[in-house]
């Protein structure tokens, strides 16, 4: 899926935001392989060039949301003063439906990919945060924590050390999770006119287009459709792969 | 008794471990009868298969994992590796029944006792509720539970460990089956309790000429309840004896050895005449649980209450009690993993109980903690070195001259150097205890704290700990405050002993004085708890 992301213009493509009035709602063909919406334009181009889209905003999300997710459940685990306070600020975040969030942040500031990642993301938080704290909470009974406490070793690098580690795993697992579920997402948005902006193609947005046409033209919708299912799959194999492979104590069983 | 056919015979019982296991069979050949109204106890040490026959006996196998490949189980002249699934499920509880370990995670948390119990009778007999009622008060009350008619309504955490276990117990019973399986079911038992349970097994089996296959790792309990004794080392029957003849006169070498490695009772002379100055020292320390919360009053728990100890330069002492008696309550505040909520803690003159933690770290590298479970005490993701270089480093060692003290104290420790670079997985549990000491040891501290160090060892690496840590006490003249609940071991290690009870210390003083004369109540209760009691391990008629 990357490298058809990375390398969409070689990959027999045409301009995918190139109208054709001649070619439109064509059946899939040798030409147009996936076929061509009421604009003529084609199908498996849009789809190939919409796969970025999603990448993007994908990996985006899963990155941000982890990394501030470690940080403040890092903090809410072992600092337990900040700790109630920290989780029902998380509470609350997590009590606002996403996509609402998302059609609040797009009509304020405007459809643009940054407004879309960060309304992705922002609901994502709590999940990953409630995740580290789970584990930071029964890592620091671990007497090895102890240990380390004992011969004097200072908080961060307890907690980089010792703590951090094993947060990885569940963390690699639950980030390919936000991944997929932040491209579904933003093809909701998309879908509903709440995400990318039009003349960008999005999965979401080719499928939202095609919908009129779904009795006449369905293969407009289902290739964008079967794309994002199959790379929503694959990257949630590879999360549970990665895991597999990253743990010591799997790895060495293997 | 003898002639009597038996209820059980296993012949040359094998079951094969996964292709990738470090040997090729759990267990091999075991061969051995229960008769009617006999107690037989299998002892060995972890790994030795012990669990695995009672596992395949009851036919309660991970059935990918594990397959006995030859041999056959007879239970009454039938033969079980005949008999389908649901033929088995229907001996399981009638004919043989099986108690377990952990009496906690052996019952349903969720159901009442007095449910589990009956579930027994209900799959089995046909009965109706105020029968199964009935009978389940008259179990329990054979296995002297107080008040069954109220305690059948409570759930497992409502009741002590003791309570649970007799549960147990009772649900095994309760279709008096010809065999009862016990996989070392007072091993997570507090000595006061496991000598209940103890009699109490004895007492039921006598009266219903129940076969008893008991599984235990302790030469004390075996000396307490068995008749014969079956001794497995690595999947293999090494000795069948009768009891007294068996730990007597053991005419193997490897029963010889793990029969000797049981701690004596009786206090090791030592000669620590000179006195030398007081390195830690408590007054009245006290730690109390729980306290007020904002949403509602919680209950508090005087987890240590006025604790008063010294431990002098090169002395061990040794604070004993059951669990949760707070003894390694006062050993977290000593080390300050929890702050103390009154008293005063001194090392040397100076006082730490109440240091805020920027103050506290120049202290720290003077108290060294080691904890009770070896697999959890050392980082499984970073290698033993860089387990021990940690602490010196954090006090500003250099990295070559800290590598090389790791170096050393791994030899010191009698560890291969060379393993330096391996992950906490490769090594048994014993090494890793050695390792947590060179750890310990590379801060070079005053007061060496050992909290339930060795209990989690087998008795043979259990005694090599005891020596090495006596050897680096001697070596470094160390203060050493080991904490344990088992008396043979306190016994063998400490110049002084404190009783605990209930968060307070009952009984201190001289261990030779406090094992020979014990003063308190308690004292003696625990002193009369001690499995085997009577029975000097060791002390061989012949010699080899």
């Amino acid at each position: 899926m990357v490298f058809l992301a990375v390398f969409a213009p070689l990959l027999f493509t045409s301009d995918p935001i190139q109208m054709n009035p001649v070619e439109r709602l064509k059946t899939p063909s040798l030409i147009h392989w996936f076929g061509t919406d009421m604009f003529g334009r084609d199908i498996y181009s849009r789809t190939v060039y919409g796969s970025r889209i999603s990448l993007v905003v994908g990996l985006v999300a899963a990155v941000l949301s982890v990394i501030l997710g470690l940080f403040i459940g890092l903090v809410a685990g072992y600092i337990r003063f900040l700790d109630a306070i920290l989780m029902r600020i998380m509470d609350g975040l997590m009590a606002i439906p996403g996509i609402l969030l998302a059609i609040a942040l797009v009509s304020l500031s405007g459809a643009s990919l940054i407004t879309v990642t960060i309304a992705i993301t922002i609901p994502e938080i709590p999940r990953v945060v409630r995740l580290v704290r789970s584990i930071v909470l029964s890592v620091r009974e671990e007497p090895y924590v102890e240990a380390a406490i004992a011969a004097g070793t200072r908080l961060p690098l307890i907690l980089s050390r010792h703590v951090l580690p094993n947060t990885i795993p569940p963390l690699i697992v639950q980030a390919t999770y936000v991944c997929g579920s932040a491209m579904l997402t933003e093809a909701i948005l998309s879908f509903l006119g709440a995400g990318t902006p039009p003349e960008v193609p999005s999965w979401g947005n080719i499928m939202a287009e095609g919908r009129l046409y779904f009795q006449i033209a369905p293969w407009i919708i289902f290739f964008p459709g079967i794309t994002l299912a199959v790379t929503v799959l694959a990257v949630n194999v590879l999360g549970d792969g990665l895991r597999d492979t990253l743990d010591p104590r799997i790895a060495k069983q293997m | 008794m003898t002639d009597k056919k038996p209820v059980l015979s296993v012949e040359n019982l094998t079951v094969k471990l996964p292709d990738h296991a470090d040997r090729l069979n759990a267990i091999e050949e075991v061969s051995f009868d229960v008769r009617p109204n006999e107690i037989l106890c299998v002892v060995g040490e972890s790994g030795s298969g012990k669990s695995v026959t009672a596992h395949t006996v009851m036919g309660l196998l991970p059935p990918k994992q594990l397959k006995p490949t030859a041999g056959r189980i007879l239970l009454q002249d039938e033969n079980l590796f005949e008999k389908s699934e649901l033929e088995l499920r229907e001996m399981r509880g009638a004919k043989m029944s099986m108690i377990f370990q952990e009496p906690m995670t052996a019952l349903n948390p969720v159901v009442t006792v007095g449910d589990q119990i009956e579930e027994v009778l209900r799959i089995h007999r046909p009965s109706n509720p105020k029968e199964r009622a009935r009978l389940c008060n008259e179990v329990m009350a054979a296995v002297n539970l107080p008040e069954p008619e109220k305690l059948r309504k409570s759930y497992p955490h409502q009741l002590s460990g003791g309570q649970r276990q007799r549960i147990m117990i009772a649900a095994a019973l309760i279709l008096e089956p010809f065999l009862l399986i016990a996989d070392e079911p007072t091993t997570a038992l507090d000595v006061t309790t496991q000598a209940q349970i103890l009699r109490l097994i004895r007492d039921i089996q006598a009266k219903h000429d129940t076969g008893v296959l008991f599984i235990t790792h302790d030469f004390g309990v075996v000396a307490e309840i068995a008749d014969r004794v079956v001794v497995m080392q690595d999947g293999r029957i090494v000795e069948v004896g009768e009891t007294h003849e068996l730990l007597r006169n053991p005419q193997e070498s490897y029963t010889r050895m793990l029969i000797s490695s049981v701690p004596s009772l009786t206090p090791k002379a030592r000669n620590n005449s000179k006195v030398s100055n007081v390195v830690l020292s408590t007054q009245s320390l006290s730690k109390i649980y729980g306290g007020k919360s904002f949403f509602r009053k919680t209950r508090e728990v005087n987890a240590a209450q006025d604790v008063n100890i010294e431990i002098r330069k090169g002395e061990t002492l040794g604070i004993v009690g059951e669990s949760g008696s707070g003894k390694s309550t006062v050993a977290r505040c000593i080390v300050r993993l929890i702050n103390p909520t009154s008293g005063e803690i001194y090392i040397d003159d100076d006082e730490i109980a109440e240091l805020p933690e920027s103050s506290l770290r120049q202290h720290r590298r003077r108290v060294q903690i080691i904890f009770q479970d070896p697999y959890r005490s050392l980082n499984p993701r970073r290698t033993v070195g860089q387990s021990i270089v940690e602490g010196p480093m954090n006090y500003g060692l250099d990295k070559d001259s800290a590598w090389n003290r790791a170096t050393e104290l791994l030899k010191l420790v009698d560890i291969d150097s060379k393993a330096i670079d391996r992950f906490p997985h490769q090594f048994s549990g014993g090494q890793r205890q050695r390792i947590c000491i060179a750890r310990a040891l590379a801060m070079e501290p005053e007061v060496l704290i050992a909290d339930e160090a060795v209990s989690a060892l087998d008795v043979s690496v259990q005694s090599q700990v005891l020596d090495l840590l006596d050897d680096v006490r001697k070596k470094f003249d160390l203060a050493m405050l080991f904490i344990t609940h088992d008396l043979r071991v306190a016994s063998q290690i400490c110049d002084n002993v404190a009783v605990m009870c209930k968060g307070m210390v009952v009984e201190q003083g001289k261990s030779s004085e406090v094992f020979k004369n014990p003063k308190h109540s308690y004292t003696q209760e625990l002193f009369n708890a001690a499995p085997g009691r009577n029975f000097n391990f060791g002390e061989f008629e012949t010699t080899v």
